[in-house]
């Protein structure tokens, strides 16, 4: 099972999904083939966007951290920001628009708390790489990691409610120890 | 003559005429009791008539999109890069209909045209025609053709506005409304500009009041005044800078009132170069199109109510350094288009050139509206 199965299973068919970070568009190309879900994703690298074109996506070529001016408030069912929140500079005015636009979101990114990141640094002092971080500190576009408790500690913060949770490590559920071994997380929320 | 063997241009083209003796009336409450439209044709029409593509044109173009005519082969179309065999909008798939509107210069009925009322020309007295006048009288040329429905209406700029209109005017002709460096309005400054244009023609002394045409004469000097105007808009400060700096025409400054710099000889050729073939009548025209564009003045100023009625899907396209029709104007028609639960893409492309990039072959640009047209069915 993939990150993008959890997230399709956790959207019911017919839902109006925006899809934020959408890269190539093959997520809402599934959601579309398989759940009949219409969708929208908002993406700013050219060559993602002319996938997603290629695709045949529904694509809006804009900066998230310009915020989603240009949705309004309840238009979607649900905001999909899967494995770029660590990427954000401004996490927690984003999330709030998403629930602000849509009536759910689900988030997911890369655990930083995973037992492979820790150890990694502990041992070999180095910033953690992976398959799920492959970047070397200089040249990531990622700027904000974070593990499991720290998005549930910010969503209790924020005042969202956690609808859900799977964690993932190589395609397989993770029960026991999640923030540990988990290198995947994903959750659906609501405010 | 290397166009001829291009295999990527649609070739040796021709200018055509349709006449249409029904009158029209316009938007102001007059009449055109006839009119006749130009316009030029590549590809061809498929058997279900589901091919065909109709491209817009802008202010100082003409139906003259593509190819080149076979005795002036250095009259090549405004938009060659994006239309012709293996193009983006590829003349091996589908039928494209360049028009021109009414009230051009350029082989349509327009000021310069006889007024069958008077037999003289019409002058100040040809209607100020609208975006809604030119899709209704492009609509009857559809008619004409035979084609009940586009796969697209695409333009840029002034043509991106009526490849919008027709959208609104006539949702269920059109499949995909392909809208470039467009925006709902003009602002307060776009019509300054226009204004300013406006008065440089009506205030030379060949204008006659519009009526200059049995004068012999023409009021190249108003014109040419407002195309410098008008160029200077369609360009970024970046992307003139980077072409013209403060480059001297001269060897040094000459305390004169002469061509000291660059960017005034080239916008004095530009003046001159349009103040030759550009019609001053028409231009007061067009720039009153422009100003008075706005689809949604008729629903309480939302754009979203304007676009309740759409029912294409829609690619619309903003240039970053654009700052005649910003991309916030095409953020603003992406905006109603969600609202309305449009099918809808919409590309910024990051771009140094300013208004004028969406005639220019930015491969970014390109590849997209390749992808974009590959996926119309057919």
């Amino acid at each position: 099972m993939t990150e993008a199965d959890t997230i399709l299973r956790w959207v019911a068919p017919g839902c109006r999904v925006l899809d934020l970070g959408c890269g190539d568009g093959s997520l809402l190309k599934r959601l579309w083939s398989e759940r009949q879900v219409p969708g929208y994703g908002v993406e700013i690298d050219d060559a993602h966007v002319l996938e997603c074109l290629k695709n045949d996506v529904n694509v809006l070529q804009m900066d998230l951290e310009d915020g989603l001016a240009a949705f309004a408030d309840r238009s979607f069912d649900v905001a999909i920001l899967s494995e770029t929140l660590q990427a954000i500079h401004r996490q927690e005015p984003l999330l709030k628009e998403m629930l602000r636009v849509a009536r759910e979101a689900i988030v997911s990114f890369p655990n930083f708390g995973y037992w492979r990141a820790r150890i990694q640094i502990a041992l070999s002092g180095h910033m953690p790489v992976s398959k799920e971080l492959p970047y070397q500190w200089y040249d990531t576009p990622n700027v904000h990691h974070c593990t499991l408790v720290d998005f549930e500690a910010l969503c209790a913060r924020l005042g969202f409610r956690i609808l859900e949770r799977a964690v993932l490590t190589g395609g397989r559920p993770v029960g026991t120890l999640p923030n540990l071994l988990g290198a995947i997380a994903a959750y659906r929320v609501s405010a | 003559m290397s166009q001829t063997l291009d295999p990527s241009s649609v070739g040796a083209v021709a200018a055509k005429r349709a006449r249409f003796a029904e009158p029209l009336r316009l938007k102001s409450g007059a009449v055109l009791p006839e009119f006749e439209l130009a316009y030029e044709t590549y590809g061809e029409l498929n058997a279900e008539r589901s091919n065909a593509v109709l491209v817009c044109h802008a202010l100082n173009a003409s139906h003259h999109v593509a190819g080149f005519y076979a005795d002036q082969p250095d009259n090549v179309g405004w938009w060659d890069n994006m239309v012709g065999p293996g193009k983006p909008l590829d003349t091996g798939r589908f039928f494209v209909v360049g028009s021109n509107y009414i009230g051009s210069c350029f082989g349509s009925t327009g000021p310069a045209s006889v007024n069958p009322a008077t037999g003289r020309p019409w002058g100040a007295d040809f209607p100020v025609v609208t975006v809604e006048d030119w899709v209704a009288a492009q609509a009857r040329l559809a008619d004409r053709l035979g084609i009940q429905r586009f796969a697209a209406v695409m333009g840029g700029s002034l043509g991106a506005m009526q490849a919008l209109q027709w959208a609104l005017d006539y949702p269920e002709r059109v499949r995909h409304s392909i809208v470039i460096a467009c925006t709902p309005r003009l602002s307060a400054q776009n019509i300054g500009f226009n204004e300013v244009a406006r008065q440089a023609i009506m205030t030379d002394p060949d204008f006659h009041g519009g009526h200059y045409y049995d004068k012999g004469v023409v009021p190249a000097r108003g014109l040419r005044i407002a195309r410098m105007i008008g160029h200077i808009t369609y360009l970024s400060d970046d992307a003139m800078m980077e072409k013209f700096g403060r480059q001297l025409r001269r060897e040094a400054l000459g305390f004169d009132f002469g061509t000291d710099f660059e960017i005034e000889s080239y916008l004095r050729y530009q003046g001159d170069k349009f103040s030759t073939y550009f019609d001053a009548n028409t231009y007061l025209r067009i720039t009153k199109a422009l100003d008075y564009f706005d689809p949604a003045a008729d629903f309480g100023g939302d754009l979203s109510k304007a676009f309740a009625r759409a029912r294409a899907d829609f690619l619309v396209v903003s240039f970053t350094s654009d700052w005649r029709f910003s991309p916030e104007r095409s953020r603003e028609i992406v905006r109603a288009l969600l609202d309305n639960r449009r099918v809808v893409s919409y590309l910024e492309i990051d771009a140094p050139q300013g208004h004028d990039a969406f005639l220019l072959e930015d491969p970014r640009y390109h590849k997209a509206l390749r992808a974009y047209f590959e996926n119309i069915p057919l």
